[in-house]
């Protein structure tokens, strides 16, 4: 399995990484499915926590509908092993479930469904090393996240500990579609890239195509959360959404 | 590893193997930047003095021990209780309070975020923000908003923004998510105000520390009333747990037995289950899968499925112990101390008291010396327990 930093370097253009939350829907897998055949370099699927401090009302709202529908890690997992594309996947979730699952059996489950990634939203890198070492072993990248608020000196720590690629947020804030772009949308991304040659992708914020252009002129690629679930709450095509967002970043 | 029970944490904010900072990037600069400037402050003697000063003539500290002679007797017990119910706005949630609201000034914000459970840390959180003059946002679970009434109106008059939470049980552990998500937006200008001995590190620790009052009060008043020596017993209520580590505080490095009274709804310890939520690695209610549920009480200050890290580490060590009393317990104990005392405890505060009823002549044996943490005061329940007296009156 080619790790995933590589993919990510391999596509030759900006990268494109839809979110899913799991189990949002009996089908949610045809989302995934839709969004890899519109064009997705990657896609990021969130397994859904009682507790997401870090997400928007969107996000909240499908986290709330998945739990509702029964959805655990495991189902989630579960259905990922009918997974049928071949961009790699990155699970995104909170601690708590990990801890829970324990870290070696999560690590492993991980990699047996073929998962290559992981972002832990509130996993900073002082509590990570535990988990990482039991990641590693198991050939999952932990992506450490860097935020706008981040200093200098720690970015560069945060950046060096990151596996796969840097998951840069654009706000400091809640995920969630934004008016405008953030001016720290593309300053994240700068700075990063100032530190690092990993592959930084920014999140957080990027709500439309043309966000999307604008950012990957300073990052190598963007995560789209909050528009892809709010498309799905609202019955529209992802695979449309996704495409369009393509489109605009070639 | 601390060395010192209920001594600083370690370098990473742990008490053994419990607390933490399991918080989002974006906010853990300022964490960084809080835990630097508390540990500045407290070792500030200009500080101190000035918080001393607010506690005094503000708070209205010290707040005496009161021997209960009458429940004693009914007992046969000797009991003490620390009056926090004396302190301005009605409960010990003022001392955390003013020294947080101090340290803010100090670190230049501007605005005050803060969760409510019961109100009592809202509304001590709004009086702060009043008197030095900062911006006052409060989050506060929709269940909670209906059932404290009065406490969001003394809020709202007190010039704080009360936001009601709708989302998750819509109680105090949905109002902290939404502080932190507040906080994550603003954390330039803004300090978050936490109302317990939760959050990930420095909060823990620095929330116990400006409790502490509490306990190194009570030890010099128990002194005095015991002719130099300490109780065999301390009581105090659990829901994160700020007034109990305060009282324990004081009696960490004595015989004393250390009882933390959970809610049986929300009894964290009980669960006997490690998790992580808010910030720290404790104990927590959830399910197999790791979510977090939800605690139901009666009272809504403990209605919590965590409780703070150091609490956990002191149940891990053996050096406290955390049962557990049901609501039914809780509004007889409201009755009887009122009745017994004049003392009319916050439904909070009378989980200690009904842990005392249950176990007095039991594993509290007759001859004991007890004190009992009286937190709050019971004002803000009245409706609530007026409502719930006559439902049982309708039942029995």
């Amino acid at each position: 399995m080619t790790a995933l930093i590589d993919s990510l370097r391999a596509t030759g253009r900006p990268v494109l990484v839809p979110y899913v939350t799991g189990g949002v829907a009996e089908n949610w897998m045809d989302h995934v499915h839709a969004a890899v055949d519109a064009g997705a370099d990657a896609v990021e699927i969130g397994i859904p926590f009682s507790d997401p401090v870090i997400d928007g009302p969107v996000i909240q709202a499908a986290s709330v509908r998945a739990l509702e529908r029964g959805t655990t890690p495991d189902t989630v997992l579960r259905d990922l092993a009918s997974y049928r594309g071949s961009v790699p996947l990155v699970v995104m979730t909170y601690y708590n479930l990990v801890h829970r699952y324990g870290h070696s059996a999560f690590a492993s489950r991980l990699a047996e469904v073929g998962v290559r990634g992981v972002v832990l939203a509130d996993l900073p890198m002082e509590e990570s090393a535990e988990w990482a070492e039991a990641a590693d072993a198991a050939g999952v990248a932990t992506v450490q996240i860097a935020a706008p608020s981040t200093p200098d000196d720690r970015l560069e720590e945060v950046c060096a500990r990151s596996k796969g690629f840097v998951y840069a947020m654009g706000v400091m804030g809640v995920t969630g579609e934004r008016a405008v772009l953030a001016d720290s949308a593309c300053a994240i991304a700068r700075r990063v890239r100032a530190v690092t040659d990993k592959p930084v992708l920014v999140g957080v914020g990027v709500s439309t195509p043309e966000n999307a252009a604008a950012v990957t002129e300073h990052a190598d690629g963007v995560v789209i959360g909050a528009p892809v679930m709010r498309r799905i709450a609202e019955g529209g095509s992802v695979g449309e959404l996704v495409g369009r967002f393509r489109s605009a970043l070639g | 590893m601390t060395n010192v029970t209920m001594g600083p944490p370690s370098a990473k904010g742990y008490f053994g193997r419990f607390g933490g900072r399991f918080v989002p990037e974006p906010i853990v600069p300022a964490c960084l930047e809080l835990e630097a400037a508390f540990a500045d402050a407290w070792a500030d003697p200009g500080f101190r003095a000035e918080l001393d000063a607010h506690l005094r003539h503000y708070a209205g500290r010290p707040s005496p021990v009161t021997e209960c002679h009458n429940l004693g007797d009914l007992l046969g017990l000797r009991v003490l209780v620390k009056r926090e119910d004396l302190n301005h706005t009605g409960s010990h949630k003022i001392n955390n309070v003013l020294g947080q609201a101090l340290l803010a000034r100090r670190m230049g914000k501007r605005r005050i975020v803060a969760e409510t459970g019961a109100g009592q840390h809202g509304v001590a959180t709004a009086t702060a923000c009043a008197l030095f003059g900062l911006e006052c946002v409060v989050y506060m679970g929709e269940v909670d908003v209906a059932r404290q009434r009065l406490n969001v109106f003394r809020m709202e008059l007190l010039g704080a923004t009360v936001v009601p939470v709708t989302s998750g049980s819509r109680t105090l552990k949905d109002a902290v998510n939404e502080a932190l998500r507040h906080w994550v937006a603003t954390v330039d200008d803004t300090h978050y105000c936490i109302g317990s001995v939760m959050g990930p590190h420095p909060y823990p620790w620095l929330v116990r520390e400006f409790q502490r009052v509490i306990g190194d009060e009570s030890r010099a008043q128990c002194a005095e009333l015991l002719d130099g020596g300490v109780p065999t017993h301390v009581l105090a209520c659990v829901g994160g747990g700020s007034n109990a580590a305060g009282i324990f505080a004081g009696f960490a490095d004595t015989d004393a037995e250390l009882i933390g009274v959970e809610a049986a709804g929300g009894a964290a310890i009980g669960s006997d289950l490690v998790g992580v939520v808010h910030g720290s690695k404790s104990m927590l209610l959830q399910d197999d899968a790791g979510q977090v549920l939800e605690a139901y009480s009666v009272s809504a200050g403990l209605d919590y499925p965590g409780i703070g890290p150091e609490h956990a580490h002191l149940a891990d060590i053996g050096r406290a112990k955390y049962p557990s009393v049901t609501d039914d317990e809780v509004i007889e104990a409201v009755r009887v101390v009122s009745r017994t005392e004049g003392l009319i405890p916050a439904l909070e505060s009378a989980h200690a008291f009904a842990y005392l009823l249950r176990e007095a002549g039991r594993s509290i044996p007759r001859g004991s010396t007890v004190l009992v943490n009286l937190s709050g005061r019971g004002d803000k329940d009245m409706e609530q327990i007026s409502d719930l007296l006559a439902q049982r009156k309708e039942t029995s």
